[in-house]
């Protein structure tokens, strides 16, 4: 399996603040990646870079090869972005749209024909073909982006945040394509707020905080390596009465953010059952999901 | 400047300049109405209206002095128009060049097609004029048709050097400061509406430091078909200045979006 972006202590400074700080990142051909991060955390930096947008300060990185951002330019041949802000081309329609983005690669005419109807069903939009941006969905427009970023067949393909303010449909249709670009052997890599996109979709991620990655791995490897399987939310009265209770049994580390009480273990049946009796207490007992993982690495830490 | 020439000859900025193109297509309307329609107006107007009471113009009756000075006058605006409010609103609204740097496309070649494209909108609205002033009887002689090469060239310079504006704009409103400090003077004192011998001496000095200066003096001779004088300086100077505005903005802009 090659690799298809390897960077090395890859660095980022706006002025005194080091916005991504030398990170180490290695992507394998074939994989869909993801970057987690809360605001701020380097992220979009980070894909800039890849792109050969932003001149990093520091450290070594090559996508498909090239060195970045020195060849970038043979490297876009192979690469195809959907941005996360709109920057379709307003006047033209969906065609057009595909037409014109196809010329800035150099791609012409009856070469490019056959292509575009493919990717017009791929998009769902060949209803929509003739049809100005301005009348298209929000989730229409960012299948346009996705098809447009497939006009010259790429290797690897970057999206950020493909999904952020689409509805529950219009993001399951993204992740269907999304599928399906894995099951034609593309590289992706994406940024995303959304966890359970990230846990559906990703082979393997990395999360990122103030311009460091904290860890890489699986969702699941994740979750293992960082949290309880099980996590038991708890409210209602007597949550902190019940919580005092349960030191000494050893059945759980929990934290209480403002009225919720999450307690991790690996023994939830029996914390479950602790809970009988407690009329007052409602809870929610789920397995363990990279939010939890996340939050832990990035935010409110536990306390015990 | 070799990143530029290498841009200029591998032809990728014809990409850009075709899909300003499509845009224009669809907008050629009141595009046209806007960039021909009212500088005619003027000339017939001016050119009548004035005409009867300034009489003749280093030899030429008004309107005919008036139809040279407006060609240039109107690739001045054009270009400029294009190289600000079109091209502004590519980079910073609607995130066009963006989205062409997501390609083999770099700042060079959008940069160049930008430039090429507002040209060619000014070769345009040059040559109407020169259909209708021929038509007015203001234009002697096929050597008028070597307006047009001028015509692309003072394009290239006017909007490479409005896109060094837009490569600093933080909005439109900026704008302003580029017509009302650069754009009118350079219309009222290159010699558009009347001759610069009868400014005084040190207005005249600094008239042949602007760009507009020169194109006018090239297309003045050659609508009225006589080979101009200092062909050679004046050429020089348009390149000059569109050589210099170009690499500036792409600095300008390679700074800006390549942050």
């Amino acid at each position: 399996m090659s690799t298809v972006v390897r960077a090395h202590g890859l660095s980022k400074c706006y002025g005194t603040q080091r916005v991504v700080d030398g990170i180490d990142l290695a992507v394998h051909e074939g994989e869909c990646f993801g970057l987690l991060g809360p605001n701020g955390a380097g992220k979009t930096t980070t894909l800039r870079m890849l792109l050969g947008m932003t001149p990093p300060n520091g450290g070594e990185l090559t996508v498909l090869g090239y060195p970045i951002p020195e060849q970038a330019r043979q490297m876009r041949h192979l690469l195809g972005v959907v941005p996360q802000q709109d920057d379709l081309d307003p006047e033209f329609s969906v065609v057009e749209n595909l037409l014109t983005y196809a010329s800035y690669f150099g791609l012409h005419g009856s070469e490019i024909g056959q292509r575009i109807e493919a990717l017009l069903d791929f998009a769902s939009l060949r209803q929509k073909a003739s049809e100005r941006i301005d009348a298209l969905s929000g989730g229409m427009k960012r299948r346009l982006a996705m098809a447009r970023a497939l006009v010259n067949d790429p290797r690897l393909v970057i999206l950020d945040e493909p999904t952020t303010g689409l509805d529950p449909q219009a993001r399951q249709l993204i992740w269907q394509r999304l599928r399906a670009l894995l099951n034609e052997g593309r590289t992706l890599i994406l940024t995303t707020h959304y966890m359970d996109e990230a846990q559906r979709l990703c082979d393997r991620l990395a999360i990122m905080d103030r311009g460091r990655i904290l860890d890489v791995g699986s969702p699941s490897e994740l979750i293992t390596r960082h949290i309880e399987p099980h996590v038991v939310e708890v409210h209602g009265e007597g949550v902190e009465r019940w919580r005092e209770q349960q030191n000494g049994h050893n059945l759980m580390r929990s934290e209480l953010v403002g009225e919720t009480l999450f307690c991790y273990t690996d023994r939830e049946r029996e914390l479950v059952e602790s809970l009988c009796g407690h009329d007052g207490l409602q809870y929610l007992s789920r397995h363990a999901t990279l939010e939890d993982v996340f939050l832990k690495l990035t935010g409110r830490d536990l306390r015990e | 400047m070799m990143p530029l020439l290498r841009s200029f000859i591998a032809l990728r900025w014809i990409a850009v300049w075709q899909r300003n193109g499509r845009v224009w297509r669809k907008l050629a309307g009141p595009a046209l109405l806007g960039n021909i329609g009212e500088p005619l107006l003027y000339l017939v107007a001016l050119g009548f209206g004035l005409g009867a009471l300034v009489g003749e113009v280093e030899g030429v009756d008004y309107l005919t002095f008036l139809a040279s000075g407006f060609v240039c006058a109107s690739v001045m605006n054009t270009a400029s128009f294009e190289g600000i409010y079109s091209a502004y609103t590519c980079m910073a609204v609607q995130e066009t060049w963006t989205a062409m740097l997501h390609t083999p496309l770099d700042v060079h070649d959008i940069l160049i097609g930008e430039a090429m494209w507002a040209a060619t909108k000014a070769l345009l609205s040059a040559l109407f004029i020169i259909i209708v002033a021929a038509f007015l009887g203001a234009v002697e002689g096929m050597l008028a048709l070597a307006v047009l090469p001028v015509a692309l060239l003072s394009g290239v310079t006017f909007a490479a050097m409005a896109l060094v504006v837009t490569a600093v704009s933080r909005s439109y409103d900026f704008f302003l400061y580029y017509f009302t400090l650069l754009l009118t003077p350079m219309l009222l004192f290159s010699g558009v509406f009347f001759p610069v011998e009868g400014m005084p001496q040190w207005l005249q000095q600094l008239a042949q430091l602007l760009p507009l200066s020169h194109a006018i003096e090239l297309v003045r001779p050659l609508m009225l078909g006589e080979i101009p004088q200092g062909i050679a300086l004046h050429l020089l100077m348009l390149c000059g200045y569109g050589l210099l505005a170009l690499l500036l903005a792409a600095r300008l802009i390679q700074r800006r979006l390549h942050r």
